[in-house]
Order: structure tokens, then sequence, then C-alpha cells
């Protein structure tokens, strides 16, 4: 064996070693990174809510909890719904395609029944609780204004179908959760198994 | 006789350490044989301070978790127990807060005099890049820290900022998922916040801090005339500009540290609230995960970047323009063409451009804790360019700057 070879012997096996040694480097922390996911209890305390709407009257919002983040249930009136039609153009995104919803939820009411209106209160720019607006054309807001949510915190502003207005720094619509009915008066939101889309 | 014979007992210690750890060595390399230049100015006391500082978050923040309790559940309340039940609680607590503004304080006044004096230029680029890494490190402990107290501020403050991650395309959701550990910001992230802001962010601060004064060393400082002194050495290879750290500086250094602990210590007594901008109101009400308070704002120390963030109205374009304003400081060294360091010789493009930096920054700071609507929003708009503009156009601007010649030797000011 030369000297030569003796020396690339000795490089291989230096590279080989690293690299082993490497990966198994890169192993070991596959389970600390790990344990910063959500941890069973975790996802156990994410379990679905029942929310009865039988008291729920037309224009009225309803507040529940699920995950730690309010969800609003809101029933429209006839109204309502007749504005979200002529506000369209001034939406940035009006058939909510960049939107997260639920597939049975991308319509033109964002709902499984057009009055029912389900949405995680929690805006889409940097996670604030926006308030809602459910008055016409208020003094802050301007004359224009038919109704809606506004957020606080950037001023991000939103409509009755929680769709945003172009223009402010919320990028999307607000999200709708997974949800089904239980039967015409009950809600479980956080699940949606059955629900056709 | 009694005299002698003890020193000479001293002297044996002492050789008897040096021969088993380099005591003497490195104390003369690192103090009574470091010699920087003869001309320092007040600028030169804000890296010393901001160790005094981080002393003082070690200490008074060691003492503080061993009455506070990490959990959601019981924090807010932990806090209040030390401010009212613990003897001395309430100094040891406010001591922490206040020094958390006074680190942010010292540390921009430190970078801005190497703004000045050109010290992140060759050769001490990488003193500059060590710099900014302790820089963000003490961002994350500010960030970690801030949740702790589990207000409303605290609570809201977090949503945002982890929130920030989740603009990132396809990873942005799943990633926030994972710092917070939860389906929102609850126990368990207060938990693992805790962890961060205790020992892993504080560790890493500690062997920055090392490793900038190692890095420091080696250059050896810049002064205020922007001219290297090792390049005049006396027979003895001394710089004929330069004095001793020690005693010439550790004493100056002890006049400020002194100055600083009396403004530092009528804070904590006085007003350790700074009118709701050290600690700020809403974070006296414990946090609740379903409402927002009206207005978010940042503590202060964070106010630039947040403006920043708020001026675009595009929440990816948000993110990657705060967080490129952090990014465009690491590459300062090499934005900057101009051979000439010191202001003092420098044309009047970069103290024109310099002042224009420092206003825009100063009024980014003051708009971030305003509310982001109609005039404000504009400004913050303007001020955002004026920032970017400072590094992005900095390539041309010093290439044509015409400099006064520089001296040879340290100057008398």
């Amino acid at each position: 064996m030369s000297a030569d070879e003796g020396l690339s012997r000795r490089h291989f096996l230096t590279v080989a070693t690293t690299a082993v040694g490497g990966v198994g480097l890169a192993l070991t922390a596959v389970p600390f990174l790990a344990s910063w996911k959500p941890s069973a209890r975790a996802q156990a305390a994410g379990a679905p809510v029942e929310v009865d709407i039988s008291k729920l009257e037309e224009g009225a919002l309803l507040r529940v909890e699920w995950r730690g983040k309010p969800v609003w249930v809101i029933k429209r009136s006839p109204a309502m719904l007749e504005n979200l039609a002529n506000s369209t153009n001034e939406l940035r995104d009006a058939d909510s395609n960049e939107s997260d919803q639920p597939e049975y939820a991308q319509n033109a009411t964002r709902s499984l029944k057009p009055e029912i209106l389900v949405l995680v209160a929690s805006c889409t720019h940097l996670g604030c609780v926006p308030t809602d607006r459910f008055e016409i054309a208020p003094a802050d807001l301007g004359a224009d204004w038919v109704g809606g949510f506004f957020c606080p915190c950037h001023g991000s502003k939103f409509d009755l179908a929680g769709r945003v207005f172009a223009g402010v720094p919320a990028p999307t619509n607000l999200s709708v959760p997974p949800y089904r009915f239980l039967n015409d008066n009950v809600l479980l939101v956080g699940d949606d198994t059955g629900v056709a889309a | 006789m009694s005299n002698a014979n003890t020193e000479s007992r001293g002297a044996q210690f002492l050789a008897w350490i040096d021969a088993r750890f380099p005591l003497s060595k490195l104390f003369k390399e690192h103090m009574s044989e470091y010699y920087a230049g003869k001309n320092f100015n007040f600028w030169y006391v804000f890296g010393v301070l901001a160790i005094v500082v981080l002393v003082i978050q070690l200490i008074t923040g060691i003492f503080l978790t061993m009455n506070y309790k990490p959990s959601a559940a019981e924090a807010f309340a932990s806090v209040e127990y030390i401010m009212r039940d613990v003897e001395w609680g309430w100094l040891i607590r406010y001591m922490h807060s206040t020094g958390a503004s006074a680190f942010f304080i010292v540390v921009y006044l430190h970078m801005f005099r190497a703004m000045l004096y050109g010290s992140y230029k060759k050769p001490r680029e990488l003193l500059w890049l060590i710099g900014m890494l302790i820089y963000v490190a003490l961002m994350a402990e500010g960030f970690f820290g801030y949740l702790l107290p589990w207000g409303q501020m605290s609570y809201w403050g977090a949503q945002v900022i982890v929130s920030l991650f989740g603009a990132l395309p396809y990873i942005g959701e799943p990633l926030v998922e994972w710092i917070r550990g939860d389906f929102y910001i609850s126990d368990i992230t207060l938990n693992r916040f805790f962890a961060l802001h205790v020992i892993a962010v504080p560790l890493a601060l500690v062997m920055l801090v090392v490793v900038h004064i190692i890095a420091l060393h080696e250059t050896g400082s810049n002064n205020p005339d922007g001219i290297e002194i090792k390049e005049n050495k006396d027979a003895n290879g001394i710089p004929v500009d330069g004095v001793a750290f020690h005693p010439y500086y550790t004493v100056k250094d002890v006049v400020a540290i002194v100055l600083f602990l009396i403004a530092f210590s009528a804070v904590v007594f006085f007003a350790p609230e700074m009118g709701g901008y050290f600690l700020e109101h809403a974070n006296f009400e414990p946090a609740n995960s379903l409402k927002t308070p009206e207005h978010i704002a940042p503590v202060w120390y964070f106010t630039p970047f947040y403006a920043i963030l708020r001026a675009v109205p595009d929440k990816l374009g948000g993110v990657i323009l705060m967080g490129g304003a952090i990014v465009v400081l690491f590459l300062l060294p090499w934005l900057d063409r101009c051979e000439v360091k010191s202001i003092r010789y420098r044309g009047w493009i970069y103290k024109f451009a310099l002042g224009c930096f420092t206003v825009s920054f100063l009024a980014l700071g003051w708009l971030g804790l305003l509310p982001a609507e109609g005039i404000y929003t504009t400004l913050a708009r303007i001020f955002t360019a004026i920032y970017f503009a400072f590094f992005i156009l900095m390539p041309w601007y010093t290439s044509i700057e015409k400099t006064k010649p520089v001296p040879e030797r340290l100057t008398w000011h």
C-alpha cells in the first residue's frame, strides 16, 4: 500500500464516519422536534363542540369556544343575505378560491344553510378577534358599510359572509370550521363526517 | 518584613495557579495589555453597559423563576404574588422589567455607535455579524419573556407574532401549530416559551457575548477617528495611540456604570411602568383567548419593525419586509463601499443618509405605538421607504461620496 493510497483510505474513512455521525445526529433530532407538536392531550382538548341554536334570533351572533378560539354562529336576516351579492367587486376573494373553508361552504353564503354562518373568529392577518359591526353606515366605517366584521388590530374588514375586502392587511376570508347539523337546532363544530360537498 | 512576606506568598499562590490555569495571561491579554485608542468618547460605554444589564437580567431572572409558575392557570397570579407577597419581590421584578427596556436602549446606542464610526467595516465584519446575532437573540429573549406574565398584551402580542410565521406559503399553518404546540396560544405554549426564555436563549446569549468579545480583542477596538492604531506601534510593539484597557478604560467604564445605575434606579423606583411603555397597561388584565384588546402595540423596542409590518397592505409582503428590515442590517459591512470609517472624515452624503435613517427609525418606533389608520399608515409607508433606501442605495452613494483626508494619528477631541 503506497502512502497515497493510505491517505485516500483515511480520507474516505473520515468522510464516511462524519456522514454516518451526521445522519445519526439528524435522526436523534427528530424526537425532540416532534415533541413540539400538539400532544395527545392537546388534540383531545380540541374535540368538537355542540351548539344549540334554537334561541338564536335573526341578526344575532353566538360565540362558542372551539380549540381555544372563539367561533361565531350568526343567523343572517334576508336583508343581510341580499347585501352579500352587492359588494362582490370590492372583495379580494369573492368566490373563496384562496380561502380556508370546507368544500360545502365554498358558495355564495359560505355556509351549509344560507342563513346560518359559522366562522372562526380569528383574523386571517395575525389572529386577533374581529368585532361584529352589523350596523349600517357607522361614522368610523363609512357610508358604504352594510354590516360585517372589523378587526381592531390592523383594520381588516370582512362582509357578512366573512369575506375580506380589498386593500386591508388580511390576505384571505375568515375561516369556516368543519361543522354539521345534528338536527335543525343543534350544530356540531369541529366535525363534518357525512356532510356532502 | 511581614508585608513583603505576604506579598511573596500572594505571588507564590498566583504562580501556582498560573502553572495550572492561564489566569495572568488571560488578564494581560484582555485587560492590562489590551490596547484601545486613547480617544474614546461616551459612545464607547454602551458595550460594557450591555454586559452590566445582562448580569442584572441573569440574576434577577434566576430569582424570579423561584416564585414564578409557568402554567396558564397560575402564571398571572404568581406574578401578582411576586409583586405583593414575596419580600422585595416587587423590586426584583421591576429590575427585570426595566432591565429589558434598558437592554434595548444600550444595545441600540451601541449599534448606532458602530454606524457612526464604521466599526462594522473591515476587519470587523465578523464582529458586526456576531453582534447582530446577539441582537436577534435578544429580540427572541424579549419576545418569549413577554408572554410569561400571561396578561392580555402578553397573550395577544404572542398571538400576533407567532401568526407571522403563518404567512409563509405551504409550511405556514403547520409551522405555527408546531411553535404553539396547540391549536391556540395555550398552557403548552407558555410552558415552552418559559423554557426558551430561562435557559435556551440566555445560554446562547452568554456564549455569543463571549464570542463577540474574543472577536473584538482579535481585531482590536475601533475608535472615533476610525484609524487602526495597530498600524503605528512603538519599539515594544505597543500601539503609540493606544492605552491599556485596564486601568484606563475600566475606570472610565465605572463612571458610566454609576451614571447608568442612577438612571436605572430612578426608573425602577419612580416610574417602573414608564407611563405604559415599559409595562403596558393592558397587561394588568389576565390573558383571555376569546377577547382581543382594543389596541395591540408591542413593547417600544419592537415598534419600528411592527410599524413596517403594518405599513404593507399584504400579509406575506409585510412579513417579508419586516424580516428584511433586520436582514439588511446584517449586510451593512458589504453595502457600505466607503473606505473611510469614521463619520468625522466622511462626506455629507453619508451624514445626510444616516440622519434620514435615524429619523425614520425613531419615527417608525413612534408610529408602531399608534393605531394603524389614516395619516399614520401613510407616514409609516414613507418612513419604511426611507429606512430601506438607506440600505439599498448605500452601495451607490457611498462609492461616490467625497471624503475628507484621514489623519495618520488619533486626534484630540
